[in-house]
């Protein structure tokens, strides 16, 4: 029997129940590398250029740590390292100050400039560490100082409405200082660098190395690095992170045979040979910093500012930055609850 | 923690420190690492899309040109590898298809717009996730948006405007007239005062070439002034003068591709590659991507401003409300089909009864039918009684006549006999 209009209205319903078929939204593709031989010239290669002209107009942003007992020459270094007064001891601090009860943290924030490329250069100093009798868990102030800076960075990160560019106040270099005593790390040494090397790039540094002759430089160096091995603390250039063949020879040279850097710094200028140099002046002779067969300033310079400067930063926003980030969206995994202290109270503490 | 001076304030360097190197640690990096570029190319079948890239990057890229009966439009991305000098670039190209050939076109922008969100959505995932990897991660969004109109010489179509409006807070639109062979001189001079004031009076945002650092001011201000570039593509090479040079040969003279006075190829090449490169990908990443991570958060109703709220929980947060509209989604798509396996079973009983009825009409037609047919045939049946009742009193009645007749004459003999005696 012929079911006529009942059927038309059955058809009328479903379409209203069923939605059109809509094309699926596109997924991104894998690339498929396909090498295109070129013809002639494109002009690829001025990205370059482009890149460099931005970040010249960004600026640049580094910020370094010193870390070891007061009288190491900390501060010194530092001025040395970037020829110019911007440690705390050179800002306003008196030197007289009586050495804290406890480890402060202390930045100081410079602008320097050169050829162009504009710096804001952040040193942070830890007055107090290693000089109390009880040094019990004395690198925690400094872990939670770098600890909490990652959270400051995340906090901007994780917002709606982000900033352009997110300040970075995150630590890119430690450089710990090493007493010349001749024979080996010293426990608190090796337990700072323990807990620190996992959360912050170390540079560990033999300070005031011109206690030390040549050949006792060099049997100490081995010391230090064999404790350093025998204890586990991958000090930058982590070996893990070397990213190619190249990297991993280079740094190869380095782990192995200059680090630590044996350093003496100097603020001061002598004559030497109808040359201004930096130095130090002695009975039995100047000392320049910047000569290599005297001490290795020259070395740790040019590791931290002329070659790896922006490998510090990388590998501090890519990796310590990122297991920070990671562990704390897990869960709160195992840091403590932490309240960032604001501008406010840095007023305060003054 | 004490800070000095959130104004720090600059110290002069005693002497050489090494610094200035920063910017080249920079790009020895970003080179060993390679960079990402994706155009994408909206208009038209026929409008020359492929070969104006070949033309750009001086290379045959695969593909065959798209026919015009698209039921709709799609997307057609490849991926190549160039290099030169010692810059490896990841060139990702993606063309519309089927664009503009439809009767109806209320709906061809949306896969475009579909397409650029997915990247956005892509790169938002991946922030988003706990364990990332960023910085190996494979660009996919586009930098810049290549919108080719018809060289009609009058002003633009409205999918052209409509198209535009839609892609203008999304990506940058660079537009171009695509085989501007096609108008004269003075006609594409009025063309492109025609489209420029329709994009101004319709709001539609293209990028404009950076005018804020004074290497390039210059050049990008002027550049800016003749949007839309007039482009031709071609990579047929052909003998002019005495260099091979990139032209169409047409009987009434030859067209370059690479003369400033034939058409703007070298300004979109100088704009694109040479210039602003790296300018098309900060945009996308600080402006475009920013504005669609905002708007996508803000959907699923986060908020800066939350006391509640733990910022960093925003990854949480985020898989929760995520699981929590793709459930809701479930939900309303079980409760549809529920609904139609519902109405579904209401119209076949709907349909059992009718059919129902039908039959019981049936069976009372038959019923009555069968009836009247007892009915007459008892008629009939009477009737024939009647017939033979009648048939047979009819031979009776005959029998008697003949025999009363043969009675009859016989008593008229005996009659006659009694008379004659």
């Amino acid at each position: 029997p012929h079911a006529g209009p009942v059927e038309s209205k059955n058809e009328a319903a479903m379409s209203e129940l069923v939605p059109e078929p809509q094309q699926k939204p596109i997924v991104p593709m894998k690339p498929t590398g396909i090498n295109a031989s070129l013809l002639g010239y494109i002009g690829i290669d001025t990205i370059i250029e482009q890149m460099r002209k931005k970040t010249m107009k960004t600026g640049f942003d580094f910020n370094i740590m010193v870390v070891g007992q007061s009288g190491l020459g900390k501060s010194t270094l530092v001025n040395t390292l970037f020829k110019s007064q911007v440690s705390r001891k050179s800002s306003g601090w008196n030197r007289e100050e009586k050495i804290p009860k406890t480890v402060e943290i202390k930045a100081i924030g410079h602008v320097i400039e050169e050829g162009g490329v504009k710096m804001k250069l952040t040193v942070i100093d830890t007055p107090g560490f290693g000089d109390q009798i009880n040094n019990e868990n004395c690198w925690e102030p400094i872990e939670k100082y770098i600890n909490e800076q990652y959270e400051k960075f995340l906090k901007e990160e994780v917002n709606i409405a982000r900033k352009k560019r997110i300040p970075d106040t995150r630590v890119h270099c430690c450089l710990y200082f090493i007493s010349p005593t001749g024979h080996s790390l010293r426990p608190l040494d090796l337990e700072f660098m323990k807990h620190l090397s996992k959360v912050v790039n170390i540079i560990p540094v033999i300070a005031k190395a011109d206690t030390m002759t040549l050949e006792e430089k060099t049997e100490f160096k081995q010391r230090v690095r064999k404790e350093l091995e025998v204890n586990g603390i991958e000090f930058y250039p982590q070996k893990e992170f070397d990213e190619d063949l190249e990297d991993k020879t280079e740094n190869d040279k380095i782990r192995q045979e200059s680090m630590p850097f044996a350093v003496v710094g100097s603020d001061k200028e002598y004559q030497v040979n109808g040359k201004r140099v930096l130095g130090r002046k002695t009975p039995w002779g100047i000392i320049e910093v910047e000569n290599l067969n005297h001490c290795e300033f020259a070395l740790l310079r040019d590791f931290v500012i002329r070659t790896h400067l922006q490998d510090l930063k990388e590998v501090t926003h890519n990796i310590h930055y990122e297991t920070y980030r990671a562990k704390r969206l897990n869960g709160n995994g195992g840091l403590p609850h932490m309240t960032i202290e604001t501008e406010e109270n840095h007023e305060s503490n003054l | 923690i004490v800070f000095q001076g959130e104004g720090c304030r600059t110290v002069p360097l005693s002497g050489h420190v090494g610094f200035d190197s920063l910017p080249d640690q920079l790009v020895n990096k970003s080179v060993n690492h390679g960079f990402c570029f994706n155009i994408l190319c909206v208009g038209e079948t026929g409008l020359g899309k492929s070969t104006l890239m070949d033309t750009l990057f001086n290379t045959k890229f695969e593909g065959d040109p798209a026919s015009h009966s698209q039921p709709g439009v799609q997307l057609k991305s490849s991926t190549y590898d160039l290099q030169e000098s010692n810059v490896n670039l990841k060139l990702t190209i993606v063309s519309t298809v089927g664009f503009g050939d439809q009767i109806n076109k209320e709906d061809s922008y949306k896969p475009i717009v579909e397409f650029i969100d997915a990247q956005f959505e892509a790169y938002l995932q991946e922030e988003l996730k706990i364990k990332r990897v960023l910085h190996n991660y494979h660009d996919t969004r586009i930098h810049a948006c290549l919108y080719f109109i018809a060289p009609t010489g009058h002003s633009l179509k409205s999918l052209d405007l409509v198209t535009m409006k839609k892609l203008d807070s999304k990506v940058n639109i660079i537009p171009i007239i695509a085989k501007s062979d096609a108008i004269s001189k003075s006609e594409l001079t009025k063309f492109k005062i025609k489209i420029t004031s329709e994009l101004v009076s319709n709001g539609v945002q293209i990028y404009q070439f950076p005018t804020d650092d004074e290497s390039v001011a210059e050049i990008n201000g002027t550049m800016n002034a003749h949007l839309p570039f007039a482009v031709i593509g071609s990579t047929e090479e052909l003998k002019i003068g005495n260099k091979m040079m990139k032209a169409r040969q047409y009987p009434w003279g030859t067209v370059q591709v690479e003369n400033e006075v034939h058409c703007d190829f070298v300004k979109l090449r100088e704009m694109l590659i040479r210039v602003n490169m790296e300018d098309l990908r900060e945009q996308t990443h600080t402006r475009h991507y920013e504005l669609y991570r905002r708007c996508k958060l803000e959907e699923m109703g986060f908020k800066d401003t939350d006391p509640d709220s733990k910022p960093f929980s925003l990854q949480e947060t985020y898989e929760a409300k995520r699981n929590e509209f793709l459930g809701e989604l479930q939900k309303k798509e079980e409760a549809m089909r529920q609904m139609f396996v519902q109405r579904v079973k209401e119209k076949e009983a709907e349909l059992k009864e009718a059919e129902k009825e039908l039959h019981e009409k049936f069976d009372r037609l038959k019923k009555l039918h069968q009836d009247e047919k007892k009915k007459l045939e008892d008629k009939k049946k009477s009737l024939d009684d009647e017939v033979n009742a009648f048939k047979q009193r009819k031979t009776a009645a005959e029998l008697l006549q003949s025999q009363a007749q043969q009675a009859g004459g016989s008593q008229t003999l005996k009659r006659d006999k009694e008379r004659k005696k």
